[in-house]
């Protein structure tokens, strides 16, 4: 079977940015971000688990300025792969594939993104008290 | 001369020896994180300020006990199958690529186990 001359994918310096290849590549992104930020949900847990004193090291660890801007891009970067992530659930059900329904649902993905990331925040910082 | 049609390597399994069940599985988990995550963000978000006592008898509930171990081994193999991925794309030469892959692999497992670990210590009462 010939396999040296296929189409490659494009080539990132010569080829211009679109929304759907720059929400392509910010899924994957976003992805690795989560699956380091899963750390942080095993340690909020293990600090539970291991009592006040460890738990109330967490709260004020998580709880410093940088934390909270860390927690906040991973807030954002958790909705905006969730609702890509039912994006590509339609793609792979054979749905979706036109330009505009490409085009539309790329932007509904960015505002439910951020609508659900100030949501939380916004419930944190009233009812969550943080 | 290989005698082997392209359709030899192509029924079946394939290239990856696995056939579809690794796509298949990343499907699968998505769908299941999709409620899990709206769960547990929103919930966390109302946690987020509360005390030791609060948030223990929270996690000790056993319905968010067993919603969050769900959480827990769902995530973790979810973003272990999409590392995967990821390093088969860009680590080069295959010794170190299999390496990362093994090394994600064994690192998502001791992950999984501290968490369902902690819930479990948390909901069973070891520690006040």
């Amino acid at each position: 079977m010939q396999t040296d001359n296929r189409p490659l994918s494009p080539h990132l310096q010569v080829y211009r940015p679109q929304l759907t290849s720059v929400l392509s590549i910010c899924h994957r992104a976003a992805g690795v971000l989560l699956a380091g930020g899963s750390l942080l949900l095993i340690y909020w847990l293990a600090a539970v688990a291991s009592g006040p004193e460890a738990y109330a090291t967490a709260q004020a660890v998580l709880g410093s300025l940088p934390a909270r801007l860390l927690l906040f891009g991973w807030t954002l970067a958790l909705f905006y792969h969730l609702g890509n992530g039912i994006r590509h659930l339609f793609w792979d059900a054979g749905k979706g594939f036109e330009l505009r329904t490409a085009y539309a649902s790329g932007y509904a993905v960015i505002a439910s993104a951020v609508v659900l990331t100030l949501l939380v925040w916004i419930l944190a910082t009233t009812v969550g008290g943080a | 001369m290989a005698y082997r049609t392209p359709v030899k390597r192509a029924v079946g399994l394939g290239s990856a020896k696995d056939g579809v069940h690794h796509w298949w599985m990343q499907r699968v988990t998505a769908i299941a994180l999709v409620p899990l995550v709206l769960w547990f963000t929103f919930s966390m978000a109302v946690y987020a300020g509360a005390d030791f006592e609060t948030v223990r008898a929270w996690i000790a509930t056993p319905m968010v006990a067993v919603l969050l171990i769900a959480l827990i081994v769902t995530a973790l193999f979810h973003a272990q199958l999409g590392l995967q991925v990821v390093l088969e794309d860009y680590v080069q030469p295959h010794g170190l690529q299999l390496a990362c892959v093994i090394a994600v692999k064994f690192l998502a497992v001791l992950l999984i186990l501290v968490g369902v670990l902690s819930v479990l210590r948390i909901a069973l009462g070891g520690q006040t």
